[in-house]
Parts: C-alpha cells; structure tokens; sequence
C-alpha cells in the first residue's frame, strides 16, 4: 500500500444556476492575459450541448485519455511513445483555435473618438488572432441555456444511442449546467502524454501542473487530454492548465472558482488512496466497472492500518484529520451521491459530481403531482429514461445503476426534509427505502443544503517549514534553482517575484469584519488572524496585528 | 582574409553557439520553446512541417556522413568513390527535396495566413533567412557539384571535410577551404553565421528534442521540496545535518 493524498473537488449540480462566475473570476484570476485569450480553465456548459471546445467527449475523434488493449494493458488512445515522436512536427488530433472560438475585442476607440454624426457609431468585433475584423459566431459557451440548440445540442456526442428516445424534445424536458475544471487525474493522460515530461503530478496533494521552464510546446497533452483542459498558450508557446488555485490552496483557502461559487455549491477536501492500485483500477475491463474501480482505490483514514501506513508515507496528522473530515469524502465514499465524469475515459479524475435531480422534479411538478412526495419521484425516475440515461452517460459510462441511485437519495431526502420542515417527525422508511440511515440523511441535508463555509472546505495547509517556498508568501528566491541565489539581470527570472494570490484591500477587509470567515483552520490558528502590514492605514490595531498575549478579547 | 574567413570567424561563430546556449538555457528557460503556430493553422502544417522536419534530419545526418568520416575510413573498408557518390546522392536528394519542398510550403503558409503571419517576429524572419540561404545552397552544391558537374568535378572529402574536422582537432587549416568552389564557401560561411544566431532564435528547440520520453515512467511525480526525505510536510534534512554513519 501506498498512500497518497488528493486534493479533490465535487460538485453539486443540483444548486448550479448557471451564472459563470466561476469562470469569470478564474478567468480574471489566471488567464487574462496574451496568448490565453481563449483560454477558460473553467467553464460552464449547458447539457444536452457540445461543450468546449466543441464536442470534446468525442473520443473516436480526439483520441483523448487511454484504452484498455486486447491483453489488458493500458495505452494511450493517441498511440504510444514511438508514435507520439513520428507526429511530433505536427500533432494529428490538436484542436484548432475554431474548435475552441475566435477571441475577438471590441474597436472601443471609434465610440470615443466618431465626429457628431446623424447615426450612431458602432463598435465592431476584431478578432484577437489575426487581428481583422470578424463576425462572432462561436464562443466558449454559444449553446448557452439550449440556444440554438436544434442546431448544435443535437450534435452532442454523449446523445450517442438514445437520439431515437430524445427526438429533441428535450428542450421541454430537461436541461441543466456542467461546470467544469482540470480533473487533476490519478492516472493523467496529459502527464502521460508530455515528450518533455514537463506535466507532473504534486506528490503532496495531487495537484497536476506544467512546468512552464520544463515545456517545450510539443502539444501532445492537448490531444491527451480527453477533458480538453489543457490549452496552449499561442503567445508563450507552452501548454497551460488550471492549477487548482495551488497558492491559494496551500494556505488554506478554497480556488478562485469555489470561493466565488453563488449556488456554493462545489466541495474541496482531501481523498486518500493507494497510488499502487491506480493503474490496476483503470484497466477493469468493464467500463461500467471503473466507477466502483475508482471508489475502491480510496483508503478509509479510520482505518488503523491506513493511518500506520499514511504515518509511513510521511502525511502529517493534520493532513489525516481533514482526510477524516474531508467533505469529498463524505459525497463520495459515506453517502455515495458523486459520481466521476467520464470514468470511461480511464484517468480516474478527481473532481466528481452530483448529478442534478431537478430535471426529474420539474417535470413531476409541471405535470401537477406533489414533488416533494417519496413514491412521486421514485417513480419518475424510473419512468423519465431519457434524463437518467443522458446523466449515465456522463458520470457513469452509460450504467443507470449508480445513476437511479444517487438520485433516488436526492429525492429521499428531498421527501425527508419536507417532513421536518413542516414540524413532523421524520418518516424512518424513506430512509430505509434508499438503504441510509435517517442520521445520515440529515447530515447529507446539512451537508449539501445548509453548505457552511467550514464544512465545504477543509484544506489543510502546507507546513510552516516550507512556507518560504509557497507562492503566496514568495519569499524563496526565484531564480535560486539556477544556482547562487542571485536574481540575475536578463530573461524570466529577472526582478522580484509576483505573488499568485495577493489580497487586496477589499478582500482584507471582508475577511476581517465578515463572521463567517472566522474558520479554525486545520492546523490552529484561524484565517481572520492574517494581517496584511501593506494595507494597513497606520490607525488602531487591526486583530492579530500583535500576537494574543493570554488576556481574553 | 584567408585566415579571417577559415579560422577566425569559425571558432568566433561556434563560441557564440556554444556560450549562447549555455546563457540562454540559464536565463531563458521559459523562452525555450518551438513556438508553435499549429493552433492557428492545421491543414498545410500538416504537410509541410513533418516534411520539412524529417527532410533535415535526413540531411543532418548526410553532413555527419560526409564531414565526419574521413575518407581514409571509407576507402579503408573498401568503398570506392563512385558508389560512395552514388550512396550520397540517393540517401541526400530525397532528404534534400523534402527539407526543400517542406520549406516553401511553411514559408507559404506563414506569409499568407494572416496569424502565423502577425506572429512572426524580426528574430524569426532573420533566421528564416539565412536558414533557407543555407539549405537552397546547399542543394544547390550538390545538384551543380556532383550531379551536373558544373566547373569540374570537386570532391568535398578532399577540402571541406578535412578542413571542417581541422577546426574540431583544434589545428584549423585555411588552405584546404581556400581551393574549394564559390558555393561550398559561401555554404560553409552562411552556415556558421546561422550557428552564431542559433541560440538567440527558436532553433533552440532543435536541443529539446525529447528522446527521455521513451525510457521515463509514463506518470512523473515531483514534490514541492524537492530534497531527498520530504514526502508531504514532513521536514526534509537541512544541509549539513546528516546522520553519523558508522562506517567500517
């Protein structure tokens, strides 16, 4: 056994509203910049709908992710080593920029600077590649909420073998958001795919990053990538992909997408697992197998023999405890509501979701039944094929099992909580009826509607001894792996380093005076206590300015 | 001017080849890249960069074959000069054409689509210049030299070579280059000129050529700290504190 910890991410889809913030703020945070206009490390896309880029799940086309052979190996769908380097002068399955969209800005300057004129002038889209004007036709989400989507959604690939059932009248029945970052796999096909070996996985908490000095710009991750999440920086000419907010993640606070999530509805926490059991796992022959595969690569840090051998492998004691408290945890393992997207794909991703029982709801309500009623909606899962086998084929490689199960919960505690709500007492054989406990139900409630800010994340931190090293706190020198410690005069690594995750004043202030952010962290200490010296007006002395000297507050 | 040309100027253009690589690597890394244009434009890369690519390995290895090996060595296990011509051509006409045909149609594409076009820096267009200067007189040397024999035939094993590998063995013989055909020399000046800018332009890549990948594990893992002993926040060893070890 061989322990390892991941830093892992679920989703609830149920409570996603669609707005984009998420990728709005990622974008502001880590791609606004040259070369990344077309870049979104997170996106939102509606369902039934192609994605982006554009029918990504596609695989037959991309070649993306791995495939089990004939003798039970497992190889890269793209080909393996040899082939990567024949098609190294030109990578055969790369998307182009019009798979993704054109990034096109607005010629602003004629609005201000038109004479007075009879019409209105008009600012005209140019497109950010080639710099001419354009006509904007496609983007990053253009089938936004089903627009157009006889046209498009109809093209969704994951539509494969129920198109006759669909006949489009989905747009009636169903719709809902897929928000979507980096899955950070345990079997990356990225990494896996990088001639350079630049793409590596953070032995600490599972993070995939690109060594931005180590890429050459091969973009073999690109097509490797069946997720398509990992995107080439045409200005650099290296890949880039979401880092999983890794500064602001080692010191304890959520990404930029879940800090800023409106539904709060995405889960941060550690999984363990048993790194020697990964590639065994995802070579099961069945692809309706890999859910339960992936399920059983996770370790259970109650278990004694675990945590001797987490102790062994050097995680520390309060990495243990946020495993133990790990929300993830709980989604995946306790109560077996998320779900991996694409285990098909053969990567073991890491961030999982809840698949949205709402289009189920929705439709039991329109047709003037009660949808808050148990047997309502048990037997509307049944009955409505069409959104179970749509969600199937997303999370679980086209079994409905796993699928009717989790929404069967969904809807038990929907039916459950109603009971309380109104003052009576809950009904046991709910409970029963999808095999949980009551107690589990309730704190499944808590857990996914209540959703504090505590108990959505627990993040451990990295520890005081390699604070000098974190990006945050970037107080490691950064050109001391060329030797010296010297910042030399010329190239990238010339002048001070610029911190990833600064807080502004706004965000200071809200963190001081707001209660809610008042959260132990893991490892003692609490978040509030941090004061920046470089906002502080020099009047009164902000909370943890000086350190608490025994006299209570 | 014989001296200049022969000796001077081809140790100064392979110390800047040398020290450049050496300063750019160190301070540069980031800029270390193919720059690739593929996300841009699909369809004539896809037949002009793998033609192009595999056309000069091909004529690498032919300038390995005639500039490294010594004639003596050939004649030695019994090749005559005629099938070694002959070897020469077959294996470098094809190899030649390609590189060629590859060329033009990536200088094609990267002045008529517009992205590739507006993406293209002074460096670039320096560097594509003495580049395709290099390589049409190269070809031009072979077609003029051994196939039409334009003003007699000159065996480049007799000047060229010797003189080229003079420079490597540290005792540079201008005379041996001074005898050899316009062509040949303004190959050989052009080419050193592309050595001195080399570091400085994307032909860096050329140094990236990724052959780890087919020995190293699929999945790399790597550790904040990188030092031996730190697994997740667990303190690495500082230097200078190792354990004692009694050695007998």
């Amino acid at each position: 056994m061989r322990v390892m910890a991941q830093m892992a991410m679920v989703m609830n889809l149920d409570k996603c509203i669609g707005c984009h913030t998420c990728s709005v703020t990622c974008k502001q945070a880590w791609t606004n910049r040259a070369g990344t206009e077309y870049v979104w490390f997170n996106n939102v896309e509606t369902r039934p709908g192609l994605g982006y880029p554009r029918g990504y799940q596609d695989q037959e086309r991309w070649k993306g992710g791995w495939v089990r052979k004939g003798n039970g190996k497992l190889a890269l769908r793209a080909g393996g080593r040899w082939q990567k380097l024949a098609n190294i002068f030109s990578n055969p399955k790369m998307p182009s920029i019009e798979d993704y969209y054109e990034p096109w800005t607005y010629d602003y300057d004629t609005l201000l600077n038109a004479p007075a004129q009879k019409n209105f002038p008009v600012a005209r889209p140019h497109s950010l590649i080639s710099g001419k004007p354009m006509n904007v036709s496609w983007s990053a989400n253009w089938d936004d909420d089903l627009g157009g989507s006889r046209e498009h959604a109809a093209k969704d690939p994951m539509l494969k073998g129920i198109e006759d059932k669909v006949k489009f009248e989905f747009e009636q029945t169903f719709m809902f958001y897929l928000p979507r970052i980096c899955e950070h796999c345990l079997n990356p096909s990225c990494a896996a795919s990088c001639p350079s070996g630049a793409i590596y996985k953070r032995s600490e908490d599972g993070i995939v990053l690109v060594d931005q000095d180590k890429c050459r710009g091969w973009r073999m991750c690109i097509s490797g990538c069946p997720y398509k999440k990992v995107y080439f920086n045409h200005k650099t000419g290296k890949a880039e992909k979401c880092t999983f907010c890794y500064p602001r993640v080692e010191v304890g606070i959520p990404t930029v997408c879940s800090e800023t999530c409106v539904g709060r509805l995405r889960y941060i926490g550690i999984m363990l697992y048993d790194a020697d059991r990964v590639l065994e796992a995802a070579s099961t022959e069945s692809e309706h197998g890999l859910y339960e595969a992936q399920r059983d690569v996770f370790l259970d840090p109650f278990d004694p023999e675990v945590q001797r051998a987490a102790e062994a492998a050097g995680i520390p004691g309060d990495w243990m405890e946020a495993a133990r408290k790990s929300p993830v945890r709980r989604l995946i393992m306790d109560y077996k509501v998320a779900l991996p997207l694409h285990p098909e794909y053969r990567t073991m991703p890491m961030v999982w979701y809840i698949p949205p029982l709402s289009p189920v709801v929705d439709v039991v309500k329109e047709t003037g039944h009660d949808a808050e009623d148990k047997d309502n909606l048990f037997n509307a899962i049944e009955t409505l094929r069409i959104p179970v086998e749509y969600l199937a084929n997303l999370f679980t490689a086209g079994d409905v099992g796993p699928v009717n199960d989790v929404l069967r919960k969904m809807a038990a505690m929907r039916s459950y909580m109603r009971d309380i709500n109104l003052g009576r007492d809950g009904n046991p054989a709910i409970a029963e009826a999808v095999g949980m406990r009551e107690e589990d139900l309730y704190e499944m409630f808590r857990l996914l509607a209540i959703a504090k800010y505590a108990d959505r994340y627990v993040i451990p931190t990295a520890h005081a001894e390699q604070a000098h090293a974190l990006e945050e706190l970037a107080t490691d020198c950064p050109v001391s792996e060329y030797g010296g410690g010297q910042q030399g005069p010329f190239g990238e690594g010339s002048g001070a380093p610029t911190p990833v995750a600064v807080e502004n004043f706004r965000a200071l202030q809200a963190r001081q005076t707001s209660d809610s952010y008042e959260t132990e962290l893991i490892g003692g200490g609490n978040k509030a206590g941090r004061v920046n010296l470089l906002n502080w007006d020099g009047v009164g002395t902000p909370d943890g300015l000086f350190p608490d000297n025994g006299e209570s507050k | 001017m014989k001296n200049f040309l022969w000796v001077i100027f081809p140790y100064i253009c392979l110390a800047i080849f040398v020290v450049g690589h050496f300063w750019r690597y160190k301070y540069d890394k980031f800029g270390w890249t193919t720059r690739s244009s593929q996300l841009y434009e699909t369809g004539l890369l896809r037949w002009g960069s793998p033609l192009f690519h595999f056309g000069m390995l091909g004529v690498v290895m032919g300038h390995v074959m005639g500039l490294l090996v010594p004639q003596s060595w050939t004649d030695a296990i019994g090749l005559d000069r005629h099938t070694y011509h002959l070897i020469a051509l077959i294996g470098g006409i094809p190899a030649g054409v390609a590189a060629v045909v590859g060329m033009l149609i990536l200088i094609y594409r990267r002045r008529t689509v517009g992205p590739v076009f507006s993406a293209t820096t002074v460096n670039d267009k320096v560097m594509y210049l003495f580049l395709a200067a290099v390589i049409l007189l190269g070809i031009w040397n072979t077609i003029a030299g051994s196939l039409l024999q334009f003003g007699g035939e000159y065996n480049y094993r007799d000047g060229v070579s010797p003189w080229f590998r003079s420079i490597f063995t540290l005792q540079p013989d201008a005379d041996l280059m001074a005898g050899a055909p316009l062509g040949f020399k303004i190959h050989a000046l052009l080419a050193f000129t592309l050595f001195a800018l080399w570091p400085f332009t994307r032909l860096v890549h050329v140094f990236s050529a990724p052959l780890g990948y087919l020995t190293r594990p699929y999945i790399v893992y790597r550790s904040k700290d990188e030092r031996v002993g730190s697994g997740v926040g667990s303190r690495a060893p500082q230097r200078g504190w190792d354990k004692s070890e009694l050695k007998r």
